[in-house]
């Protein structure tokens, strides 16, 4: 077990890795969003209060998600990299920035545009949800800049480890701002208690959408490893090796 | 100890200590991170009177009332145990009917009413298809029948 753990951190092995299994996350990841659009657009019914409207759910709550998933995977990065002083894990976090924070945009954009027509509202300050989402994207783009502040990796991946682990409070607040607090962002739909508040033609698109989206995500990440690892590790041996090898680095 | 329990134990209390500090924070925040007051809360007297703030509650079913020839109308809200009553001038979202979620921004004014210069439409996160919700309304207005018998009386909060 311990030995599979300590392969899997080893960056030549992982970077082989990698690439084994981003297509096994890309396909069904990419056919799941398929299946999710078109059902979610043209076979679910619509909505009794909001009608059409509210088909953008589709999009916004696996971006919104993702944006909390993304930021949970660069702060476990950031701890596993501390404690068990894991280069591999610190690039997990590296690589997992970008992702996270273009999905906060696209769930803060989803959200506006759907806000509009429903609340009557692009946009609310002081609202616990909206703000706390917004505050997400800027600890994205703060871990972001200090990273690139800093010259020596292991400064910048430790700094950023401690960044990220701080701004977890904030991914919870994110997550409980609409039990806590009044919001105008309404309650959970997929976890409430008493089962989804979501007819059953509603909700299988929404699911694959959102098994779909992290698939997609995982492939993303896995992609974006791989390239963080072969930056980090471009004076090792095994690199050179690699490129210089007739497979050319493949 | 092993300095990679060291520094486990590091990272640990530093979570444990941010996490306490966050609670704390937000504890002593609650009243400012609510983004509108209940009803009763705003009939008891309870609400700012130097700024303005926002109300949250159901439009009141037949309450709503529209000046002909003007965007200036009245409506009245409830959290099912107080009500108040709304003035706006404006442009209303689509959502918004009676007995919908809704929140108002504004301040009271001297007759007890509040005045709002913004009305946003809440919706729940309940979705269905509109053949269900019919099937279903009559379930949920004996539901909140029963809510209404149940609720505390207006000005116990």
């Amino acid at each position: 077990m311990w030995n599979f753990f300590k392969q899997l951190a080893s960056p030549p092995h992982f970077y082989r890795l990698a690439a084994t299994i981003i297509p096994w996350l890309a396909v069904p990841g990419l056919l799941l969003i398929a299946y999710g659009a078109y059902a979610g657009l043209f076979l679910a019914p619509e909505d009794y209060q909001q009608g059409d409207a509210y088909r953008i759910i589709y999009v916004h709550v696996p971006a919104a998600y993702l944006s909390m998933m993304a930021y949970m995977f660069m702060a476990l990065g950031g701890a596993i990299g501390l404690v068990w002083r894991m280069k591999l894990a610190h690039a997990v976090g590296a690589a997992a920035a970008p992702l996270g924070a273009a999905f906060t945009f696209l769930a803060l954009v989803t959200g506006s545009i759907w806000g509009r027509p429903m609340w009557g509202t692009w946009w609310e300050w002081g609202d616990p949800r909206l703000t706390s989402e917004l505050i997400l994207l800027f600890l994205y783009f703060g871990y972001m800049a200090l990273r690139s502040a800093i010259d020596d990796t292991a400064k910048a991946d430790k700094a950023s480890a401690v960044l990220a682990l701080v701004g977890v409070v904030n991914v919870v607040v994110v997550h409980f701002s609409v039990e806590w607090w009044s919001s105008l962002h309404q309650g959970q739909t997929l976890f409430k208690k008493g089962g989804p508040g979501m007819d059953a033609e509603m909700l299988y698109p929404l699911i694959a959408m959102i098994v779909g989206f992290t698939l997609v995500f995982g492939a993303l990440l896995a992609r974006r490893i791989r390239t963080e690892v072969l930056h980090r590790e471009r004076r090792t041996r095994w690199v050179r090796e690699m490129i210089l090898s007739p497979a050319g680095g493949r | 100890m092993k300095p990679r329990q060291q520094r486990m134990l590091a990272v640990g209390l530093a979570a444990l200590g941010i996490a306490i500090a966050a609670s704390l924070t937000l504890r002593a925040f609650k009243d400012n991170m609510m983004f509108f007051i209940d009803i009763s809360v705003v009939v008891a007297g309870d609400h700012p009177t130097e700024r303005t703030f926002r109300i949250g509650g159901l439009v009141v079913d037949g309450s709503v009332e529209r000046r002909e020839g003007s965007l200036e109308m009245s409506f009245r809200v409830t959290d099912l145990k107080c009500e108040l009553g709304v003035r706006y001038t404006g442009v209303l979202p689509d959502l918004f009917r009676e007995g919908q979620g809704v929140v108002a921004h504004g301040s009271m004014a001297d007759d007890g009413v509040f005045v709002a210069d913004k009305i946003l439409a809440k919706h729940d996160e309940n979705y269905m298809a509109p053949e269900v919700a019919a099937s279903l309304a009559k379930h949920v207005e004996d539901q909140t029948a029963s809510l209404q018998d149940g609720a505390a009386e207006c000005g116990s909060i």
